[in-house]
């Protein structure tokens, strides 16, 4: 059986809270051009060129793109022919994360929900392990700020909604966020499975890189439309009004209990940091 | 709107303030003083005990910033606005008091917007998640009040050029409503 020891997957999950805050994805840098291009309102042509410059200036200088460098999410497939050596995998990835803050100068945002009190290392850490063919160890880091956050949203819809109630709820939990989640926005998509799982179905979607259209054809469908009226709203870059309120919709979908049609809607904000590793 | 933006030095005045528009880009230098809810929850409660504030007031602008730590060699961390609704029970004060700017991002809440036009003031947005590009922009920062408040605590920043957006401008336009109007599609 192939063996990892928790000490490369502190190393490696310590560099990406790093990385990840400090070069934000091509797939993402490219969407600003691509954005740029379709805007028409001069305002938001100088905010789009300020977020490309934001993002050479935080690769080059090392300072995180955006000071909430966010509550840190960890996505991870693991191999069932894999062994960890040397600790537990939960302890490793916390221990990984609160290096990479420390040394980082990553901002800690992790608090007691009613003191406040901060917990000054930025754990714990979200994770969700999920168990996979091979022997390999996939780590995906997602930083995530809480502007953004907030402003996602869960529906447990009645059947009879369908796609016209989907849609509306969608664009809906959009407009109603205006400014707020820092557009351009990408906005993550989750329909069906049951309460949970559509919220861990909308926040999976945004791992998808913004260059790879989704495999499935009807979704892709499904997303095109949604952005399309998502953009009609005029709210724009940053919400001072222009074409492009997001860069993209992303949807993952699933069967559910035949009384449900659960919907969940997280927000991404152009701030959007996701590092994959294989380890 | 013209190409080139407009730059204003603080402290401002209210003449600085009458020609703002709102969709005006302009740049800043010279001082502001760093405030998030916290600390102007502590400000307030001063004003309110009749004891003077630890920053003047008179002509200043407010950023609503909780910067990233500074890593050795630099004067802060990434330092993009905060959401500015947070500040909206402390900012009417203020502004009575003589406060001319706050930068933030996000929307302003009605009786504040009234503030401004009352008392003269204006509120501009820096690009939200912008941190490093204004992190650029901010040549000294050294903390004047609350230290123990962190990230939060209030600092003196001395800015060159730091990029804004006029939002809310004394004539009472929002270009949070107008903006969206102007590109919405029926
Ligand atoms: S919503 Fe995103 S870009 Fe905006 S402040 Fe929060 S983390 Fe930064």
């Amino acid at each position: 059986m192939r063996q990892i020891s928790t000490e490369r997957i502190i190393d490696a999950v310590k560099h990406a809270a790093m990385n990840g805050n400090f070069e934000l994805g091509e797939d993402v840098v490219q969407a600003f051009h691509t954005a740029k291009k379709q805007e028409e309102s001069p305002v938001a042509k100088d905010i789009l060129d300020q977020l490309i410059e934001n993002s050479i200036l935080a690769r080059e200088t090392r300072v995180p793109m955006c000071q909430d460098t966010g509550l840190a999410v960890i996505f991870l497939e693991l191999g069932q022919d894999l062994a960890i050596i040397g600790g537990d995998l939960q302890t490793a990835i916390e221990e990984g994360i609160r290096q990479g803050y420390k040394e980082g100068y990553l901002r800690k945002s992790v608090c007691h929900p009613f003191t406040r009190k901060n917990t000054g290392d930025n754990t714990p850490v979200i994770t969700h392990i999920e168990v996979v063919p091979g022997d390999k160890l996939t780590i995906w880091v997602v930083p995530k700020g809480g502007g953004s956050e907030n402003m996602s949203k869960l529906f447990m819809l009645p059947p009879a909604a369908g796609w016209v109630g989907v849609k509306e709820n969608i664009i809906q939990t959009v407009i109603s966020a205006g400014p707020n989640p820092c557009p351009p926005t990408i906005v993550g998509v989750g329909i069906g499975g049951n309460f949970e799982r559509s919220a861990l179905l909308a926040k999976k979607s945004l791992l998808r890189p913004l260059d790879i259209p989704n495999p499935d054809p009807e979704l892709r469908e499904m997303e095109k439309e949604l952005l399309e009226a998502i953009n009609k709203s005029g709210i724009g870059p940053q919400g001072l009004g222009g074409r492009i309120t997001s860069l993209a919709v992303h949807i993952l979908m699933m069967p559910c209990h035949i009384a449900s049609l659960p919907l969940a809607v997280n927000i991404q904000c152009h701030a959007s940091r996701h590092v994959k590793i294989v380890l | 709107m013209g190409n080139h933006p407009i730059h204003l030095e603080t402290p401002l005045s209210d003449q600085d303030i009458e020609i703002l528009k709102a969709g005006d880009r302009v740049t800043i230098s010279g001082i502001l003083y760093t405030a998030r809810d916290a600390a102007h929850k502590r400000l307030i409660e001063l004003l309110e005990a009749g004891k003077d504030l630890p920053i003047p007031v008179q002509g200043q602008v407010i950023y609503y910033v909780g910067p990233s730590p500074a890593s050795p060699g630099r004067v802060i961390g990434a330092a993009g606005p905060t959401t500015s609704y947070r500040m909206d029970p402390y900012a009417i004060k203020l502004m009575q008091l003589g406060l001319k700017g706050m930068i933030g991002k996000g929307k302003r809440a009605p009786e504040v917007k009234e503030a401004m036009v009352k008392y003269k003031a204006v509120y501009m947005a820096a690009v939200g998640g912008a941190g490093a590009l204004m992190a650029q922009a901010i040549k000294e920062a050294r903390i004047v009040a609350y230290e123990d408040l962190g990230p939060e605590a209030i600092r003196q920043l001395r800015v060159e050029n730091l990029p804004a957006i006029v939002v809310n401008d004394t004539l009472g336009n929002d270009l949070y409503i107008e903006g969206q109007q102007k590109y919405m599609i029926e």
